[in-house]
């Protein structure tokens, strides 16, 4: 009850020691374009304001609202902090939370804490952020809309991060993973969008000024959309591929070098395995739900683009 | 509500709650990369670094089994890995239906999936006897002096002091929300589950607004006692010989560890 | 109860007997709303002041004022030195303000860290750091609490170390708001005590009007931003007039 561990947060020995040194080094060097960005950003406010929206992120992801037979909705926040703090402050607030989690309880890894923060603050924090910034000056409803998309889609990339981490790391087999943590987190991904859409929505009517719109350069904000954007894109590309094609994807991670490599995990392909169960209907589920979601978010823009030119 | 259960830390007197807490975090980490360095089956290996978890506990006062009980929090997420008992080529060793599918668990499943296991499980052991002997501002104290840089460990340390007010803000609000979900006789209490996330992300809202104005107050009473944008801290820590003892000998053990799992 | 610190360190300086005064000022919020409508009061060496008044009277932006944090028309002067922005560090280690929320006061995760921010952030060294820390902490009786996690504090602890973490400072002048706000009695009691065993200059709004009476001499009333009376605590709570036009209450 005090608060919910969601599977996202991967514990120790799940992942290989490479699979988790690749994952710190890329959250590293995010982490350390954020530190230098909000250093110039924020001014000597950033301390306090960064700290206790850490902490308000910790606590709201307690607020819970019940759904139906015993389980709950509830928020990982990480587009919710990218939107309200922008992008780089948001990483690096998400990044203490998931830091505090693991070290005070043990909520996912110590030597995984890497690849958790890649997936559960870097990336929700640029696809929430990124998505947001492409509405920005459009009507309430439509930045509402893109906001509930941006962090639907945002847990659907962190859960689809951390299936391919778990895939090359050999604890998990790719046709089955995938659709697996993509279905659960389709529904956690509702939950997520709700209580995102309602808290920024609280916000816009009550402090606007807080949301800072016009606060980056047009220059930046276009950056953040063409990176939102992409992530995006690759969310929605690499699941399908991924899941109706898994041989396809470990092609390309044998390619890449990340596989077969003399890894401490070998990790061996049966070429004509079959997925017994999670048979194709599940997987033609998510590819479903994955096209839907593109449709519904190609039509927030249209309209929105529309509208704007109306008026 | 008073939020001690947020606190892992347990006041005893020992020889680990005694140690540098850079010591302990360096220890810590190592231990859990060995732990991913070994290869599967290393059951030698496991068993020294189980034993190492057991001393661990002995030293800290705890008692033996005290982060034992403790462990089960990595459980779930082996779910993960089931399906490795099935998918990895080898001697099957059993075969049994679900419904209508057939699983057959081969001796290499079973050998990468109890390994991953045990991998996980003695991990978390550390990772839980860590904060159980270390307070966590020596804990964050220990990250500063390991190089992470500053302003990471300011937000956690602010983080770890606004958690209990905030989650106390929390309950409140929960507690309110309860308080006035009153329903009809016969009727269902509240509308729909969008009504329902409404509520909640309102209160997101809310509490979201509060934090803000709190750290304006904040940030006022630092600005009062002369802060002006840089946090200068003390170390309170200082090395001793024990201190490198305790570091050569476990660094020594891991060792051992992987000489063991690779023979 | 007996005095037991009377530290030499916490001993004011000298300063003409006036430690502070403020003249003329004035304060309109960016929102445009007026708080402060020319105020002019002094302090002298050892006081100790009650500062009454309604909600929205204008006390906290007037003590928020004291410290520099908010910049208003007007002049300040702390122990005989101008405020300005130059030697607003300065005044800022003579000014020991305390705010209502002592979960805002105290934002370290332990007693020592939050004693030992306002000496830090002097540029004291080490041992003057330590050294003033364990006086401060004596001087609220709390030596027992230096290493303890604030948020395990009851509130009157909380309320208590929120003092400490300024009169490690050294200031001239200590400014609290609504010290005995949320106290239960005990915890009240404790600081009614300390405050009136500091020997130490002291502004302090409150509505606690009992604490006014029983602990400070002088009174100043306001309300609407200016002041409308300032004089001994005896005459203004036999001045139920004025009381009542001001939402007060004779205790």
């Amino acid at each position: 009850m005090l608060y919910a561990p969601t599977p996202l947060h991967i514990p120790d020995g799940f992942l290989n020691l490479i699979v988790s040194l690749i994952c710190w080094a890329i959250t590293i060097v995010t982490l350390g374009f954020a530190i230098s960005k909000t250093n110039k950003a924020l001014g000597e406010k950033q301390i306090p304001l960064m700290g206790v929206m850490a902490a308000f992120i910790f606590a709201a992801q307690m607020i819970n609202f019940p759904v139906a037979g015993g389980t709950s909705g509830h928020m990982l926040g990480g587009a919710l902090a990218a939107i309200v703090l922008g992008p780089w402050a948001g990483m690096l607030v998400m990044t203490a939370v998931i830091a505090v989690q693991a070290l005070l309880f043990q909520d996912g890894g110590l030597l995984v804490m890497g690849a958790n923060i890649l997936n559960m603050g870097l990336v929700t924090a640029a696809i929430g952020y990124g998505l947001y910034r492409s509405v920005i000056g459009q009507s309430k409803g439509v930045k509402l809309g893109m906001i509930g998309f941006a962090a639907w889609l945002s847990v659907m990339a962190g859960a689809l991060l951390t299936s391919l981490q778990l895939w090359l790391s050999g604890t998990s087999q790719l046709e089955i993973v995938i659709p697996a943590m993509m279905g659960v987190h389709a529904l956690i991904g509702i939950g997520e969008a709700l209580i995102t859409v309602f808290a920024v929505g609280f916000i816009m009517q009550t402090r606007p000024d807080l949301l800072g719109e016009g606060s980056e350069s047009a220059k930046a904000s276009r950056n953040w959309v063409y990176v939102g954007g992409i992530v995006a894109l690759l969310v929605v590309l690499i699941s399908p591929f991924a899941s109706g094609d898994p041989d396809g994807l470990e092609r390309v991670a044998i390619d890449m070098g990340f596989i077969g490599t003399g890894l401490d995990a070998p990790y061996e392909i049966i070429p004509d395995y079959t997925v017994p169960f999670l048979g194709e209907t599940a997987l033609s589920t998510i590819v479903a739900g994955v096209i839907g979601a593109i449709v519904v978010g190609a039509i927030i823009v249209l309209v929105g683009r529309g509208m704007k030119a109306k008026s | 509500m008073h939020f001690d259960a947020f606190d892992r830390y347990h006041e005893k007197e020992s020889i680990l709650h005694r140690l540098d807490p850079r010591v302990k975090v360096v220890v810590t980490v190592l231990f859990i990369v060995s732990n991913a360095l070994l290869p599967d089956g290393a059951w030698l290996a496991f068993a020294l670094a189980w034993m190492f978890v057991l001393a661990s506990n002995l030293l800290s006062k705890l008692g033996l089994g005290y982060t034992f009980k403790r462990s089960i929090i990595a459980l779930p997420f082996a779910l993960i890995a089931i399906t490795v008992l099935f998918s990895i080529p080898g001697n099957p060793l059993t075969t049994f239906r679900l419904f209508v599918w057939d699983f057959t668990i081969t001796d290499a499943g079973l050998l990468r999936f109890v390994s991953i296991l045990i991998r996980a499980w003695l991990s978390v052991q550390m990772a839980i006897l860590l904060v159980a002997v270390t307070r966590f501002p020596d804990l964050v104290h220990a990250l500063e002096h390991l190089r992470v840089p500053a302003i990471l460990t300011t937000i956690i340390a602010f983080l770890y002091r606004y958690l209990f007010v905030l989650t106390d803000e929390v309950f409140r609000l929960l507690r309110a929300r309860q308080a006035r979900s009153a329903a009809a006789p016969g009727s269902r209490s509240g509308g729909g589950v969008v009504w329902r996330a409404k509520v909640a992300g309102n209160m997101a809202g809310q509490l979201f607004l509060r934090s803000y104005e709190r750290s304006d107050r904040i940030y006022n009473a630092m600005v009062a006692r002369g802060y002006v944008g840089h946090l200068y801290t003390l170390n309170p820590h200082e090395m001793k010989s024990g201190d490198y003892y305790a570091t050569a000998f476990a660094i020594a053990a891991i060792f051992l560890m992987q000489v063991l799992g690779r023979l | 109860m007996p005095v037991t610190h009377l530290n030499s360190s916490f001993a004011p300086p000298e300063c003409d007997g006036e430690v502070l005064s403020v003249n003329d000022l004035q304060f309109a919020y960016p929102d445009g709303h007026v708080a402060l409508k020319g105020i002019s009061f002094t302090l002298c060496q050892g006081d100790k002041v009650a500062l009454v008044g309604p909600n929205g009277a204008g006390k906290s932006t007037l003590m928020l004022h004291l410290n520099g944090i908010l910049n208003g028309h007007g002049m300040i002067d702390v122990a005989g030195k101008r405020l300005t922005r130059d030697n607003l560090p300065a005044i800022r280690a003579m000014v020991g303000l305390v705010f209502q929320n002592p979960d805002d006061q105290l934002f370290s995760p332990t007693v020592f860290e939050d004693v030992a921010f306002g000496p830090l952030h002097m540029g004291l060294s080490e041992p003057e750091v330590r050294a003033r820390v364990d006086s401060a902490l004596e001087a609220v009786r709390m030596s027992a609490y230096r290493d303890r996690l604030s948020h395990h504090l009851s509130v009157g602890e909380k309320k208590r170390i929120a003092i400490a973490t300024v009169l490690s400072m050294n200031p001239s002048l200590l400014v609290l708001d609504e010290p005995s706000a949320g106290l239960d009695p005990r915890a009240r009691r404790t600081l009614i005590h300390l405050l009136r065993d500091l020997p130490i200059t002291m502004l302090v709004s409150t509505h606690d009007m009992k604490l006014v009476e029983e602990l400070f001499p002088r009174t100043i009333v306001m309300d609407e931003g200016q002041i409308v009376a300032d004089g001994p605590t005896c005459d203004i709570l036999e001045d139920e007039a004025l009381l009542s036009a001001h939402g007060l209450e004779k205790p």
